[in-house]
């Protein structure tokens, strides 16, 4: 267990060195701290119906996650899930509207699931498909495709696609009741959730114990090591990239499926962005994703409480994730220098 | 003149009006990315200077009744924010790329915490000079609106090509961002010629911000800034890390960007939404056309090299 010690003690060490750090932003706003961390307790963690809220934040927390975190194994920096999100709930929706009546809801849902992966899977695959075969850099052309994305959704969401019942959010017209995602047994949790989860363990299987994983794994390791070795490096990339994108385009489908019933401009609620602290969080281990999600959607879900309680703007929330952030990465820098987290010397 | 024509000039005056007002922040956001660009960091964190900058730029001037005095205090909160990201990055095995969507969102977070009382209230604008008072249109009239920042954004462009090009400090900074080891064998404390070029490109795009909330569009709300901090890295590419040719990009991209609502103002509102995405892929577009994954791309600084 030793070996584990040390990328469990630090980012557990980085996260009480932020509350620390969030507490002192808090006392010089004028506001007790202990009261701001019970209640952002009581928001997310304090009640069963905190935990559903929170709990539903979660779910496309841990699919935006992927989307990071998959290209992060093969050494690239990506930050598309936002338009990741976007595209594969309007490719949901679209199918979700020409589908609906003609195929019995499972067919429905199962085919805008698929549509949206395939649409994420293709947005940033692309991505690394312009890094492998252009050079062009991943970070900055994923991020231009979510500002497309969202062009794109606004343009049909108005336009040809729009519902003239809703006036004051343009939305495409709905899916149909009867294709929704429904709740999980009696509480009021989605089964946006279990698919996260599932989606998250089977990809951790498929990093982690597989050699395609493995292979991923070098590649973001040493390029060179890889085609030295003969590995297909830019399979390896895009394949990658084109996962990554296949999660963060369910999100969508769920955002659409489960929450909204139709595609309009709340796909792009920043998801995607704050699935790249969630990426960063769990050191891209796709498994350690799910409870950093976990937490990452209660601090989210506490935002309300904080504004109801201690009138915080709904900003403080992000504070919070914006320190968590810093400080996490900052502790990148003692990985290896921490003697007693060192493992023992094996004896001969 | 028939109506055709105004219609078409219209056009071609908003575009050319929006290049420079939806220009400016971008220039001065290029401008810092460059200099910090060309020590060998990438800040891709300019996003949140740019933000913080606005709101404490209108916060300033509401209070002090000087906008000046706001855009000093952008350019010191953006110069806060830069040292921050320099100090992180010096650190072992911390990526300069992530320590940028951190800051981001931290500066994003901050900048929202404490702008809340400034949505409201209305504070004194920057002074612009009217350059096309010589003209009847008021189209042009109002496209030469010309505002000072503008106008200390492209005097400093070449002034920081001749720093590069001239100056010892300069040539520091380009040894630093060509190669560590050269620079370090040279005496020059690499850490600190960094930690200096991201202080000042930081302040840089916190002057950016400062002319997004006291000029145009001239107030403070929290959907003010689409992204222009996170373009920069794309503009400084496109730029091929050459100040001069930042003031070019800024324009295009300025002028891309003004292309929706210019029609708009002409009565064409078709596809409105979709020239919303006009700078977006033309940055796209360029860097498609531009990069290769087999040689270096020409100005990149040496240091990016085994990255790109």
């Amino acid at each position: 267990m030793m070996r584990y010690l040390e990328s469990f003690a630090i980012p557990v060490g980085a996260l009480l060195v932020s509350l620390l750090l969030f507490g002192l932003f808090i006392t010089v706003a004028g506001v007790n701290p202990f009261d701001v961390f019970a209640s952002i307790y009581r928001g997310a963690f304090g009640s069963w119906f905190a935990w559903q809220d929170t709990l539903v934040r979660a779910a496309p927390l841990m699919l935006t996650a992927l989307c990071t975190a998959l290209p992060a194994r093969a050494g690239l920096i990506v930050i598309g899930g936002e338009g990741a999100v976007v595209v594969g709930g309007f490719f949901a929706a679209l199918i979700g509207i020409v589908l609906n009546g003609v195929f019995p809801p499972f067919l429905v849902i199962l085919g805008m699931m698929l549509v949206a992966a395939v649409a994420g899977a293709v947005w940033i695959g692309a991505v690394g498909a312009l890094r492998h075969l252009r050079g062009v850099n991943e970070t900055i052309s994923s991020l231009l495709l979510n500002y497309i994305a969202i062009a794109l959704l606004n343009f049909f969401v108005v336009g040809m696609l729009k519902d003239p019942a809703t006036l004051n959010k343009p939305s495409t017209y709905p899916i149909g009741d009867a294709n929704m995602l429904g709740a999980m047994g009696s509480s009021s949790i989605h089964w946006g959730l279990g698919i996260g989860i599932i989606v998250c363990v089977v990809l951790w299987f498929l990093m982690r114990r597989t050699t395609f994983g493995f292979g991923v794994d070098v590649v973001g390791g040493n390029v060179r090591a890889a085609q030295l070795t003969g590995l297909p490096v830019g399979r390896l990339i895009i394949t990658a990239c084109a996962l990554g994108g296949a999660a963060a385009g369910i999100a969508g489908m769920i955002e659409v499926a489960a929450v909204h019933g139709r595609a309009n401009t709340s796909l792009n609620a920043g998801y995607g962005y704050a699935g790249i602290l969630v990426a960063f969080l769990a050191r891209h281990n796709p498994l350690a994703i799910i409870p950093v999600a976990i937490l990452l959607g209660g601090i989210r879900a506490s935002g309300g409480v904080l504004q109801r309680a201690h009138d915080l703007p709904d900003a403080t929330t992000l504070v919070m994730q914006g320190i968590i952030f810093v400080v996490i990465l900052a502790s990148e820098a003692l990985y290896g220098r921490l003697r007693w987290l060192q493992p023992k010397a094996q004896p001969a | 003149m028939s109506n055709d024509e105004v219609g078409l000039f219209g056009i071609v005056f908003a575009v050319l009006g929006g290049a420079i007002r939806v220009g400016t922040p971008f220039l001065f956001v290029s401008l810092g990315e460059c200099l910090t660009e060309r020590s060998g960091r990438i800040n891709l964190g300019l996003e949140g200077n740019l933000i913080m900058g606005a709101m404490l730029a209108y916060g300033v001037s509401y209070g002090s009744g000087s906008p000046w005095l706001g855009v000093a205090a952008a350019a010191g909160a953006g110069a806060m924010l830069g040292v921050v990201h320099a100090l992180l990055c010096q650190q072992a095995r911390v990526n300069d790329i992530a320590v940028g969507i951190a800051l981001m969102l931290f500066g994003t977070g901050l900048a929202f915490f404490w702008g809340k009382p400034f949505i409201q209230p209305s504070a004194p604008h920057l002074p612009s000079l009217s350059l096309g008072a010589w003209s009847d249109s008021p189209a042009l009239r109002s496209a030469l609106e010309i505002n000072v920042l503008f106008i200390v954004g492209v005097l400093l462009a070449p002034l920081l090509a001749w720093f590069f090009r001239n100056a010892r400090w300069g040539l520091n900074v380009r040894c630093v961002g060509e190669s560590t080891e050269a620079a370090m064998a040279m005496g020059l404390n690499v850490n600190r010629v960094r930690l200096l070029s991201t202080m000042a490109g930081g302040a840089l795009a916190g002057i950016g911000g400062s002319f997004l909330s006291l000029y145009y569009p001239g107030s403070w709300n929290e959907g003010l800034s689409s992204g222009q901090g996170l373009m920069a890295v794309a503009l400084v590419i496109f730029a091929r890390w050459d100040p001069v040719k930042c003031v070019y990009a800024s324009l295009l991209f300025g002028g891309a960007a003004a292309l929706g609502p210019a029609l708009q103002s002409v009565g064409i509102t078709w596809g409105y939404y979709l020239f919303n995405a006009a700078p977006y892929v033309l940055t796209l577009a360029i860097m498609i056309a531009t990069s290769s994954a087999k040689r270096r791309l020409p100005g990149l600084p040496g240091v990016f090299s085994n990255l790109k």
